[in-house]
């Protein structure tokens, strides 16, 4: 029965998630256009957006004098109202790729052009300074996906430019942040046709793998893989280091105590405006519920003395029960 | 006097035994921290232990209600208001001062009356009205997916947590008293060995 929990819940998760990484897609995307944003490059970006924003395009062939209409490969798709609600809704499309573009049909040496990265716009700016784009990069350096680099990992695996948009730090529903982050993860880790694109190894089974955890849906729908599998880094927003699998948070105390570790990643940016109403961790429990971390103040003092003053009656009626005795025998 | 028929000694040796699992267990949940997590069994070992001893312990109740309905035993637990109060108080006062004076039991156990009236009251309150309410919510906390989200805009699983962990402790309390009162038999073992072997000795026989 877990078992099917955990499945359902995967699929939510993927079903819930919108605009994680290039395949990621919410239903609320798809097809219509919702966009409030207004670029100042609309226009500019429309020509793009003519054979991209979709799954068929249609285009003028010269030498035959026909009008053909042709399959956008997937990974070229950028759905329009998924980019006006990203990071980057500002940018015209040529801001990042070659004016030659505007070309149709494009240039084929256009393809081995060389994409930014992050740290290009990012790094060494004192508007980005707060989000220590560096140490995110030396993060990175650090962690397990680093080693793929050369087979082709880069941050828009996980952040794809046109669609990421910052979540947790804005979120007011933690359910579906989580379950957005998520599927940043499961795009790749539960997809085993891009899962291959950068590694030979065998496919791995999410619910398989994590069959220890108990109440497994409860858990992929309340935290974000990152929250075991990453070293946290109070420095940087969210922490980049992911871990090997061996070095991946087991021991349920690790969250599920007093001094829970999700207060310094899920809740780090909630636990600020801490709750006083004699919770522990209290801020968990506008979203969540995690036994041992959310321990009442309160109800501990209380249950402490009925069980002292318990106690004290016991040893009270067991002393005269004593005493009594020895009376009985001398008599 | 056979008074614990093979049934209810089997039923009440389970139900100590599961209960205690649950207590340690259920502690080691609630307060083991990252500092103490080896502590006692741990929290993943008292994950699974809890939820096993709960099943079974849920079965026994089951067990102990249908035999309460199918046999005698039921009238046991049946509480009658003629005096009800006056014969609370007369058994706590026998408990505070009248044992000590060296007065007799003022409700003696017999066939008819297996339970004095203080005995009857908690023991009613603990097996039909905390037992299920114990069940209930650990039920909700061990299949979250069915527990109702939010109640008047609190997290269901809040209150059915706060719920779960103070009928565990009014019972653990309950358990502590219990076993206290048993030394209260003829000898302090008597009561003990009753409900071990069926047979009751009063100061009587």
């Amino acid at each position: 029965m877990f078992r099917i929990f955990s499945l359902v819940s995967l699929l939510t998760l993927l079903s819930l998630s919108s605009a994680g990484s290039s395949t990621v897609k919410s239903e609320n995307f798809v097809g219509k256009d919702t966009a409030t944003f207004v670029s100042s490059f609309e226009a500019d970006n429309n020509r793009c957006f003519k054979c991209h924003g979709q799954e068929k395009y249609q285009y003028a062939n010269a030498t035959l004098g026909t009008q053909v209409t042709d399959m956008m490969c997937v990974e070229r798709i950028i759905h329009k109202n998924e980019f006006y609600s990203s990071n980057h809704k500002s940018f015209s499309c040529t801001d990042c790729h070659s004016e030659e573009y505007t070309k149709f049909p494009h240039p084929g040496q256009l393809r081995m052009e060389q994409m930014y990265t992050c740290l290009d716009c990012h790094g060494g700016d004192v508007k980005f300074a707060k989000y220590h784009f560096e140490e995110i990069d030396s993060e990175y350096r650090k962690s397990i996906h680093f080693k793929m680099e050369n087979e082709g990992f880069t941050c828009w695996k996980c952040h794809n430019p046109h669609t990421y948009k910052i979540s947790v730090r804005t979120a007011t529903n933690l359910k579906e942040t989580i379950a957005y982050d998520n599927a940043i993860c499961l795009n790749c880790h539960s997809d085993y046709s891009r899962f291959q694109l950068l590694t030979d190894r065998a496919e791995i089974n999410i619910i398989k793998e994590h069959d220890w955890l108990p109440n497994q849906a409860s858990h992929f729908a309340s935290v974000r893989c990152i929250e075991c599998h990453t070293k946290i880094n109070n420095n940087i927003p969210v922490s980049h280091l992911i871990l090997p699998k061996e070095q991946a948070v087991r021991r349920c105390n690790e969250c599920h105590s007093q001094n829970s570790i999700l207060m310094a990643s899920l809740y780090k940016f909630e636990s600020k405006a801490q709750r006083h109403d004699g919770f522990f961790n209290g801020i968990i429990l506008n979203s969540s519920y995690v036994i041992g971390a959310n321990r009442n103040e309160y109800l501990n003092y209380i249950s402490l003395v009925i069980f002292f003053v318990v106690m004290l009656v016991i040893i009270v009626h067991i002393a005269f029960r004593l005493k009594n005795r020895s009376k009985n025998i001398k008599e | 006097m056979y008074l614990y028929p093979k049934w209810i000694r089997l039923w009440h040796l389970i139900n100590a035994a599961m209960f205690l699992i649950l207590i340690v267990t259920g502690l080691s949940m609630q307060y083991t921290d990252k500092e103490n997590a080896s502590y006692v069994v741990g929290f993943a070992k008292a994950v699974r232990l809890h939820n096993f001893a709960a099943i079974i312990l849920i079965l026994n109740y089951i067990l102990f209600v249908t035999g309460n309905l199918l046999t005698n035993n039921g009238r046991y637990y049946r509480i009658g208001r003629k005096n009800f109060i006056s014969n609370l108080k007369k058994q706590f006062v026998y408990y505070s001062i009248g044992m000590f004076k060296g007065e007799k039991h003022p409700f003696p156990v017999s066939e008819e009356r297996k339970f004095n009236p203080l005995q009857k009251i908690t023991y009613v309150l603990a097996m039909y009205v905390a037992f299920p309410l114990l069940i209930i919510s650990g039920i909700g906390l061990l299949l979250p997916e069915i527990t109702i989200t939010t109640v008047f805009g609190i997290s269901g699983l809040i209150l059915t947590d706060i719920l779960h962990i103070t009928m565990g402790f009014c019972l653990t309390i309950f358990m502590i008293i219990h076993i206290y009162t048993c030394t209260l038999g003829s000898k302090p073992t008597s009561l003990f060995r009753g409900i071990i072997t069926g047979y009751h000795v009063s100061d009587e026989d």
